[in-house]
């Protein structure tokens, strides 16, 4: 009887104990891990959203500019090099791989700038009805690629934080030893802007 | 000493209840969500705003869509696009599975104005024809001072559009429910846990005891009514139900929703 009653007191310890570690911590790390890279998958979607206008925005231009032949080249050079840097969730710790992802995605930043500027050449294009929608189109989602990064970077944050900071430290160092911090995005001056598209 | 699993359980709650309190920090002084027109600028006649309330709060009881106009004194230093994003999102505009929500934002003091849409319409209230919106009906009037005239034309583009969507036209209700405190319903297994441990621990103290029989009984009497129902009966369920419906039916608040950045932003 007594044997009895010391190993359902010894299985309610085990069960106790497994309290314990999911009320504060031993979920954390996992939980803010996922909405780290969900937020970068974000990112990676609204990237992809801009490269989905260019073309678009390319044929448009190319109707009233066709003589700037070297800045639309360069647009979708860039365009096409960007679309081919991805950087994968399980990729996120490697601070390098997401440079070169920022690096391709700036220098598409910087040729469409040049674009945008040429355009200013050309009032015909200027007030084309489908230029306009794709120019508020194109401001838009630069925007959404600005939220989607500041969105990543606090779960980055947030997540980074938690692996280092009690109690969360002890589930990382004991549980979690796999966890790496990841990387955020190391922007310089003026690359988080985008580029100016007003009028 | 039999209280000892009990005890622990109720730590275990306690350190939830204080992890679950994480702060949110937003980088601006937002001006509280008073209504569905929030004049802090007060740049707006007391005759327009209460036709612009009107015309919010019939597209809200109509599509469950919630638009809020906001003026504000300042943007504190930031650039609108980001002010807009981080009020709409302490404001939580739109129901939290729909997203439902668009905030007008007007800065006069900056000569900038936007419309910044949630997520769940942003496929009805593009950036184009928020542009549009700006550039066609609001801004001509912005220019010309006339405020109040600019935010109601503004206003009743953004409706138009809106409406123009009309599998959205019906009042849907069902969704707003699952408001119901999520701390709650994040407690309720440990609450259970809890009430278990402590019925184990009272069957075992029976079966120790030395006058056995009556304490099981005793036991049972403890374990027998937790799924019978007569629980459910008492005062704190129907509590329950009436903490759900408050809130939004008397003050006017956010429903949960969040934007990721769409619209569009104009400046006079």
């Amino acid at each position: 009887m007594k044997a009895i009653a010391t190993r359902v007191r010894a299985v309610l310890a085990v069960i106790g104990i497994g309290l314990a570690l999911s009320a504060c911590g031993y979920n954390t790390i996992p939980t803010l891990q996922e909405q780290a890279k969900a937020r970068w998958s974000d990112v990676q979607n609204q990237y992809q959203r801009r490269a989905d206008l260019i073309p678009n925005l390319v044929a448009t231009v190319q109707g009233y500019a066709a003589q700037e032949k070297s800045v639309l080249t360069a647009v979708v050079e860039a365009r096409a090099k960007a679309t081919q840097v991805k950087v994968s969730v399980d990729d996120l710790t490697d601070p390098a791989k997401l440079k070169a992802f920022q690096d391709a995605q700036n220098q598409l930043s910087g040729a469409l700038g040049r674009l945008l500027a040429v355009t200013e050449n050309y009032p015909d294009l200027k007030s084309n009805a489908n230029f306009l929608a794709l120019q508020s189109q194109l401001e838009g989602t630069e925007n959404r690629i600005a939220v989607a990064r500041r969105d990543y970077i606090e779960a980055v944050r947030v997540y980074n934080t938690s692996l280092r900071t009690f109690p969360t430290v002890i589930w990382a160092k004991f549980f979690f030893t796999d966890a790496k911090p990841m990387a955020e995005f190391t922007a310089n001056e003026g690359a988080e802007k985008p580029p100016a598209v007003k009028f | 000493m039999g209280n000892a699993p009990l005890r622990a359980a109720g730590t275990a709650i306690t350190i939830i209840v204080f992890c679950a309190l994480a702060t949110f920090a937003f980088a601006f002084d937002f001006p509280p969500l008073t209504g569905r027109v929030v004049d802090q600028a007060n740049v707006m006649t007391p005759q327009s705003r209460a036709n612009v309330e009107a015309k919010l709060k019939d597209l809200e009881d109509k599509s469950s869509i919630q638009l809020v106009v906001a003026t504000v004194k300042s943007l504190q230093g930031g650039d609108i696009e980001t002010f807009a994003n981080e009020l709409f999102r302490f404001w939580k505009l739109g129901e939290a599975k729909k997203n439902n929500g668009v905030l007008f934002l007007i800065a006069p003091a900056e000569h900038k104005v936007r419309i910044e849409v949630g997520y769940g319409l942003e496929g009805t209230l593009t950036d184009a024809l928020s542009s549009v919106i700006i550039q066609s009906a609001v801004l001509p009037r912005f220019k010309a001072n006339d405020f109040s005239g600019g935010i109601e034309r503004g206003v009743d583009g953004i409706i138009s559009v809106l409406s123009g969507d009309t599998t959205d036209w019906q009042r849907k209700i069902a969704v707003r429910q699952d408001d119901t405190g999520s701390l709650i319903s994040a407690l309720l297994p440990f609450v259970f846990f809890g009430v278990f441990i402590f019925v184990f621990f009272q069957m075992i103290r029976a079966e120790r005891s030395p006058s056995g029989r009556y304490v099981r009984r005793n036991g049972r009497m403890v374990f027998v009514p937790f799924p019978g129902g007569g629980w459910g009966g008492g005062s704190s369920s129907s509590g329950w139900g009436g903490s759900s419906g408050g809130g939004f039916d008397g003050g006017f608040s956010g429903g949960g929703g969040s934007s990721g950045g769409g619209g569009a932003s104009g400046s006079w």
